[in-house]
């Protein structure tokens, strides 16, 4: 009977390492070296900078932001640009609002208060001008694919002459990393597209992790103030068991002893 | 359950007990003799318990900040986890804490399944447990719709047509369950109502499934009764107290892992991705805990057959206390059952991996060769092997294996005595 266990055991589990093997044929991602990782990670200040300098250059002429207010660009945790400079970023857009005390719609300036601008008025809008492909909001992006930041780094360094054989649609771009290999985004980055304001070279390599980066800041804006109560709650929870657990040897050493 | 009635000290006590006796139930919660010998595995019952007031008390604050709408809630999660004050932990803890209540619920079930607590007396304790399990797959379900991302969306559209299996009637039930002819703003709406009552409809049987267990008293690792109170049991506070905050406190940091290091970690990357209707995911999968009952419907070819497989799989653990036949209860005391049940382990594990892969191929063979199996335990070895089984002789009280290590074959008690 043990032989029989051990045997059926032994061919479950030979099985299931077959399948993994299996489903382990999909292509590694890029890896770099993200600073928020890890229980002390934090976001690279300058990095988080950067990375916005790229999204509002770059990626928002197509991609909304619709769940980040500008307010946030000041927050601690993020960005932290300063108050002034986080209203004059917000300022350079402008916003429908109203109705006014006429009655009618108006256009002002945004304020701190408002959320990202978005290019496109709806979906709709941002489909007809893209060829049909509707360019996600990047609020949540880093979290909504999985391999989170790694996939996106991957997919905006992936871009590559497709291999023989394969022949693509008009206005659709061969990727390496991309799910199913066809993107309909044109290759974003090239070197030097962005001039960076505090010197940075902007080679494809460092925007695509800044603006990743920043992607990330944009879907998790706590995630620092996570980490450091993470940090907190489990040294205070390890202590408190330790001396429960000190206790407890106490408390069922009276019975022990009466046996 | 104690042997001499409780009469409190203070007048204004006796006055309160008599007419509302809660004092009493107060010592009898604290005297209740247990088992002295309950290893960590008994732990779990604190656990589920901590983990059911975790999920109301955290699912009570989101609820004041969601908006059940399929136009706005996605946008309330993101607000809750952005503007609310500390409303990224509240949600992090609910989430996470759904996958904690399933993982010491499983533990919990499968402990009753090794040391045969299940058994007479406690069918009825059990019964009231696997309606509990169910009533949380119900709200689990429930509850990972209410964000309306994609995987909620089509999560609740695959497992809503199940019910369109039900011949002649299925469709009307199905357009009846939605409250539209797609899973729409009405479904969402419902479900958010069934996500908030169940909890309570929980709680109201964790009272009972307590209840239950204090007649006959806590089940032992060796599986045979205990007398109380007696030098084999030590009264629940201080002893079990203190040891179940301290097995609490060990989950809690687990937990707490998850909740501030991989808050997304159990759940899936489409749900970040707002529900639409005329988008399909690559692959519909439903949460880990469901998994292996997923793999059961799946790997029936008829929609039907399949439905009625992965029901009779649940329900048939409430027929187990009469499926085992066996009157030894502890699997420390039965070498084949052992076996089996760590077979058992392993094929629900398997039930799960498959569950989360294409069902197709070599994935598909092996689902329903698990499957088969699942249904093979319970209705084909088990009711056997109680027949069939050499058992070890039991020891003649708790006492003994604690003072000189088990089984002692000089103290054999004959099976019979058992009842």
């Amino acid at each position: 009977m043990k032989h029989t266990f051990k045997i059926i055991n032994l061919i479950i589990f030979l099985l299931v390492g077959n399948l993994q093997v299996n489903a382990a044929e999909k292509i590694d991602l890029l890896k770099t070296d993200w600073t928020f990782k890890g229980v002390f990670g934090k976001f690279d200040r300058g990095s988080l900078q950067r990375g916005y300098q790229v999204y509002t250059e770059v990626c928002a002429s197509c991609h909304s932001m619709k769940y980040v207010s500008y307010r946030n660009l000041f927050e601690p945790g993020g960005p932290e640009f300063t108050e002034d400079q986080a209203k004059a970023i917000a300022a350079g857009f402008e916003v429908t609002d109203g109705p006014n005390s006429d009655g009618e719609m108006f256009v002002r300036p945004a304020k701190l208060s408002d959320k990202f601008v978005m290019p496109f008025a709806n979906v709709k809008a941002a489909q007809a001008a893209n060829g049909g492909a509707y360019p996600p909001d990047m609020s949540v992006l880093a979290k909504a694919r999985s391999g989170g930041v790694d996939y996106i780094y991957s997919v905006l360094l992936g871009y590559e002459d497709p291999p023989s054989g394969v022949t693509l649609e008009d206005g659709v771009y061969y990727n390496k990393y991309m799910y199913g290999n066809n993107i309909k985004m044109s290759e974003p980055l090239s070197d030097g597209l962005v001039e960076y304001s505090d010197g940075t070279a902007a080679s494809k390599e460092q925007m695509a992790k800044d603006v990743t980066t920043f992607l990330m800041w944009a879907a998790e804006p706590h995630l620092e103030s996570r980490h450091k109560m993470g940090f907190k709650a489990i040294l205070y929870l390890i202590i408190l068991t330790i001396l429960v657990y000190f206790s407890m040897k106490k408390i069922w050493s009276r019975i022990e002893s009466e046996v | 359950m104690s042997d001499h009635e409780y009469v409190p000290s203070s007048k204004f006590g006796k006055w309160f007990n008599d007419r509302l006796p809660l004092l009493t139930l107060a010592s009898h919660l604290t005297d209740y003799p247990t088992p002295k010998n309950l290893n960590y595995w008994w732990t779990f019952g604190g656990i589920l318990t901590f983990c059911l007031i975790t999920q109301i008390v955290t699912g009570l604050t989101l609820a004041m900040h969601y908006i059940a709408h399929a136009d706005l809630a996605f946008e309330s999660v993101e607000h809750i986890m952005r503007d609310v004050n500390y409303g990224w932990l509240i949600r992090y803890i609910h989430a996470n804490g759904a996958s904690m209540f399933f993982l010491a619920v499983y533990i919990h079930i499968f402990r009753s399944l090794f040391y045969g607590s299940y058994k007479s007396p406690r069918e009825i304790i059990w019964i009231i447990g696997i309606i509990i399990y169910l009533l949380m797959m119900a709200a689990a379900f429930m509850g990972y719709v209410l964000p309306w991302g994609q995987m909620s969306f089509w999560g609740a559209t695959v497992i809503t047509n199940l019910f369109s299996a039900i011949p002649l009637v299925g469709e009307g039930i199905v357009n009846w369950l939605w409250g539209g002819y797609s899973v729409d703003n009405p479904t969402l709406t419902r479900f958010f109502t069934l996500h908030y009552l169940i909890p309570f409809l929980i709680l109201g049987l964790v009272v009972l499934h307590i209840w239950a267990l204090h007649i006959p008293g806590n089940n032992n690792p060796v599986g045979i009764d205990v007398k109380k109170p007696s030098k084999d049991t030590v009264p629940f506070h201080p002893y079990i107290v203190i040891k179940d905050a301290f097995a609490l406190l060990m989950f809690t940091i687990v937990f707490a892992f998850f909740v501030f290091y991989s808050p997304n970690i159990l759940g899936h990357a489409d749900n970040y991705i707002e529900a639409n209707p005329m988008v399909t995911p690559a692959h519909i999968v439903p949460e880990w805990y469901l998994l292996p009952f997923y793999a059961i419907l799946r790997s029936v070819p008829d929609k039907l057959m399949g439905v009625v497989a992965m029901l009779s799989a649940i329900l048939i653990l409430a027929a187990l206390p009469w499926l085992d036949t066996s009157k030894i209860r502890s699997a420390v005391f039965r070498p084949l059952y052992k076996q089996f049940y760590w077979i058992l382990v392993v094929d629900v594990l398997v039930l799960g991996y498959v569950g989360a892969m294409p069902a197709e191929g070599l994935y598909l063979l092996i689902a329903r060769v698990a499957t088969a199996y699942y249904f093979i335990h319970f209705l084909i070895i088990l009711p056997v092997l109680g027949f069939k089984e050499k058992t070890i002789p039991l020891p003649l009280s708790i006492t003994e294996p604690v003072l000189g290590g088990f089984p002692m074959a000089s103290a054999v008690k004959k099976k019979e005595s058992l009842n």
